[in-house]
């Protein structure tokens, strides 16, 4: 299946992630929980625009979506956390929103497509905005608690438990995601990327094989989202914005569509540049802004496969190492 | 409608876009096992033909019925699964992947593969046995891990007809197959459809006459989009009106 | 009745503002493939610029005028530097590109201009209001829909009569085929571009006075403008003039009859024409 350099290179990889806090300060084991929620938002969006070619600016719509049931379970109707019931309905709500949008959306066109996916989300936005009653309006829905696994003696109020928390979803979805877009279905989607006239002329419901990955990268979306609410305590219509959705979508282009390990990676760029500039100055949007169009005009293919190809040149020097 | 004994038949089939009218009340049949060329100038409503009988675009009016079915509102992916197969005039492959993704691609179009959301591509033995085969029997095989825009043009219009082939399709629209393919590649081409067995039934669009002629066994010639003659190769060549308008250009001595 | 013909006529203001942004979206959607993300902060910054010379010059015309021409300009800038050669036609990029331009002259205007929501002064003959019969109506907001309707006539002309709506008629984009029949086409997109950004500052201005100018509302305006051309049908004005009115109606009476759920009122509306025609009202594609 896998090759035994990239497993090993993959375990490499795990172990440091959890080793990580160990030496990092605990502010910087929590940023880095907050870069693994986003990690698996950034790379369910790549199963969609990387692989499927169906780029969306309305991915924020499941992250939303997905926190605010934890939000409301959580606070208004358990008034404390029931872990499992909170975990699914959030994955499960997100996975219904897909599935009814997509009826609606997945038949049209490119150009299309992007800004319907948008709109929607933003209308999402705006009704969390303004229903005071069931989901706070602007001010959002704050006091989410967190699970409470004390009996297996994790404390998720400690940043440190809370990350290894983070850690096992963010590895079992790696996992899954991986799976997914190296099955027999997501080799498909890779024929739909390259060429939907030739996959109907083959024989295959594009429309459908859209359908089932349209709800697949929201069921991931969702797990993020459910993440979020923990992690922040509370939920806001931010979590629903386009500012949302971009930054998803710049991840995935800064770190290399269509390889899933790359949106990881541009997650971790994107949020360390965001905290690291916001601690200099607060004009950090209009950095953010500089990045976005710089990543597209100069970078287009990503960090990760710019940095294969760097190695593929400097073979020469380090294979008879 | 009884068409049991077709393999296709089209009924008064046109087409208009805006206020042109690329197919005006085309009808004709084949049976099964049957090669149809279908020729005509340029603009003559060929393409737009096949566009509609693989359910790409759909008519205006008239009905299509393939193997005793009417498919006339079937969508494409529908029609190819019924054993309906083409291939496109402009290279329509998968560029940026193998020649063997290709192909497995092909063979995945059928059968539950295609749902499979947590198997590997790699673990189907038998679908990667027959690739094998087919790609060896064209001698590809070797060449199966390269991207496809690598390959030289005539590989891939190679290429587009062993993908038709891996599906096992039964009626096959081929649409332009010898373009941009040197003589040599051409007459290559010709054994190899001449070779095919009678289960395939076979309609060309080529603008080569020589190649056109050495397939086929039926003609039908269009002209601004309606059906100018149709009939066997001799029959239409001894039609005044099809030399006239089309032929003149051919040096036809014989 | 009263409440019904006041919503009615605040429904059409509104929807009038909305048509001169979606107007230019629409545009730069049907003949050039751009997605401008940038089109709310667009009127934002236009409408703080005209925030500003009117304050200089007290004079509102003058601030129209200026919010025009240097949002033009600076839609005709960012054009010809960046999206015209490299990114014509890849949608993707583009739309990160200028939701990238949406981010920097959001937090510019807030730089410059603060963060408390800033209004533009009515110019002095279109104050007071008007009576029709029992309605109590502000004059500036039925000069509005005058401004509004002249420029619908205007654009309604371009397209019709000139040669250059021939092409966005056509959604022709092909250079070669139109440098044959004599048109340069590079400069029909700069040109639509350029309108496109100039409408949407000019929108920024006359917004002014009754929408205001404040953090966000590039973003929800924005928002309503992709809603208007998604319903009304890429490339086609009038799929934008009347979805506009639509939603501006939808919008007024979704606001007082139903004000916590007015946003999802016209996401109802989205949902109905796109499950009816996938492809807008007008739309052709």
């Amino acid at each position: 299946m896998k090759n035994p350099i990239q497993s090993l290179s993959l375990a490499i990889v795990a172990a440091f992630l959890a080793l990580l806090p160990l030496v990092l300060p605990s502010f910087y084991t929590g940023l880095l929980s907050l870069i693994l929620i986003f990690a698996i938002f950034a790379m369910s969006l790549d199963i969609l625009q990387g692989y499927t070619g169906l780029p969306s600016l309305g991915h924020a719509a499941f992250l939303g979506t997905a926190a605010y049931v934890v939000g409301v379970l959580n606070v208004k109707v358990f008034k404390g956390c029931s872990f499992g019931v909170e975990l699914i309905s959030g994955v499960f709500s997100a996975a219904v929103v897909a599935a009814l949008l997509g009826l609606i959306v997945l038949r049209s066109r490119e150009v299309y497509l992007l800004m319907i996916l948008m709109a929607s989300s933003m209308m999402l936005w705006g009704i969390a905005f303004k229903w005071r009653s069931l989901a706070g309006g602007d001010d959002g829905l704050p006091g989410i608690s967190r699970p409470n696994f004390n009996l297996i003696g994790w404390n998720l109020a400690s940043t440190t438990h809370f990350y290894y928390f983070v850690l096992l979803f963010f590895i079992i979805s790696a996992i899954l995601m991986y799976l997914v877009v190296h099955s027999s279905f997501g080799h498909t989607l890779l024929g739909i990327r390259e060429s939907e006239t030739r996959m109907q002329s083959l024989g295959y419901n594009v429309w459908l094989q859209k359908y089932i990955a349209f709800i697949v990268s929201a069921i991931f979306a969702g797990l993020s989202g459910v993440l979020l609410a923990y992690y922040n305590g509370f939920v806001s219509p931010s979590e629903f914005h386009l500012v949302t959705s971009a930054e998803g979508l710049i991840m995935v282009i800064l770190g290399g569509a269509g390889t899933l390990i790359g949106p990881a990676i541009g997650a971790a760029i994107i949020l360390l540049v965001k905290n690291f500039v916001s601690g200099y100055t607060e004009h950090w949007m209009i950095i953010l802004g500089a990045i976005y169009i710089f990543t597209v005009m100069f970078a287009p293919q990503g960090v990760y496969r710019l940095f294969k190809q760097l190695l593929q040149k400097w073979r020469p020097i380090w294979k008879p190492l | 409608m009884e068409a049991h004994l077709e393999a296709l038949v089209v009924e008064n089939l046109s087409k208009h876009f805006g206020g042109l009218s690329a197919l005006e009340g085309v009808s004709f049949r084949v049976d099964p096992g049957e090669r149809l060329a279908i020729i005509g100038p340029n603009g003559a409503g060929k393409t737009t033909l096949f566009q509609i009988l693989s359910g790409m675009i759909t008519p205006s009016s008239g009905r299509i019925f393939a193997f005793g079915k009417d498919i006339t509102k079937w969508s494409a992916h529908r029609r190819a699964a019924l054993g309906i197969g083409r291939t496109f005039q402009i290279t329509n492959l998968f560029l940026k992947l193998t020649v063997l993704d290709n192909i497995l691609l092909a063979m995945e179009a059928s059968g539950l593969a295609r749902f499979n959301l947590l198997r590997p591509v790699s673990s189907y033995k038998d679908l990667h046995s027959q690739a094998e085969k087919i790609l060896r029997q064209w001698g590809m095989w070797d060449r199966r891990d390269i991207p496809v825009r690598s390959l030289s043009y005539g590989e891939q219009r190679q290429l587009e007809i062993i993908l038709t082939l891996s599906q096992n399709r039964s009626l096959l629209l081929l649409d332009e197959p010898t373009c941009g393919l040197s003589p040599e590649e051409a007459k290559s081409f010709v054994s190899t459809i001449r070779s095919f067995p009678r289960n395939f039934t076979i309609l060309l669009i080529d603008h080569d006459m020589d190649v056109t002629f050495e397939i086929a066994e039926k003609v039908l010639v269009l002209h601004f989009g309606e059906v100018l003659a149709f009939g066997s190769p001799e029959e239409v060549k001894g039609n005044s009106q099809v030399q006239e308008i089309y032929m003149g250009r051919d040096d036809e001595s014989s | 009745m009263v409440f019904i013909i006041t919503q009615i006529i605040n429904g059409i203001v509104f929807g009038m503002l909305l048509f001169l942004l979606a107007a230019g979206l629409t545009l730069m959607l049907g003949v050039m493939r751009i997605v401008n993300l940038a089109h709310g902060s667009y009127y934002l910054l236009g409408g703080y610029i005209g925030y500003s010379i009117a304050k200089l010059t007290n004079n509102f015309f003058l601030a129209c005028l200026g919010g025009l021409l240097a949002i033009g300009i600076l839609g005709m800038f960012i054009y010809k530097t960046i999206l015209e050669k490299r990114f014509a036609r890849e949608a993707l990029a583009q739309v990160l590109i200028t939701f990238g331009m949406l981010l920097i002259i959001s937090d510019l205007c807030r730089w410059i201009w603060g963060g408390t929501p800033l209004a533009i002064p009515k110019p002095k003959m279109l104050e007071g209001v008007i009576h029709l019969g029992e309605i109590v109506f502000p004059v500036y907001r039925l000069a509005v829909i005058i401004i509004g309707a002249l420029i619908t006539i205007f654009l309604w002309w371009f397209q019709e009569r000139t040669k250059y709506g021939a092409i966005v008629r056509a959604g022709v984009d092909d250079e070669e085929m139109t440098q044959a029949i004599g048109i340069n086409i590079s400069l029909v997109k700069t040109l639509i571009f350029s309108m496109g950004a100039l409408l949407a500052g000019f929108a920024g201005v006359v917004g002014g006075p009754f929408v205001g100018l404040s953090i966000g509302l590039d973003m929800e305006i924005l928002l309503l403008a992709i809603v208007v051309v998604i319903i009304g049908g890429m490339g086609s004005l009038w799929g934008a003039l009347v979805s506009a009115l639509l939603i501006g109606l939808v919008d007024s009476f979704g606001k007082s009859l139903v004000p916590e759920l007015s946003i999802f009122t016209i996401f109802a509306a989205m949902v109905i024409v796109l499950a009816i025609k996938p492809s807008g009202l007008f739309g052709t594609k």
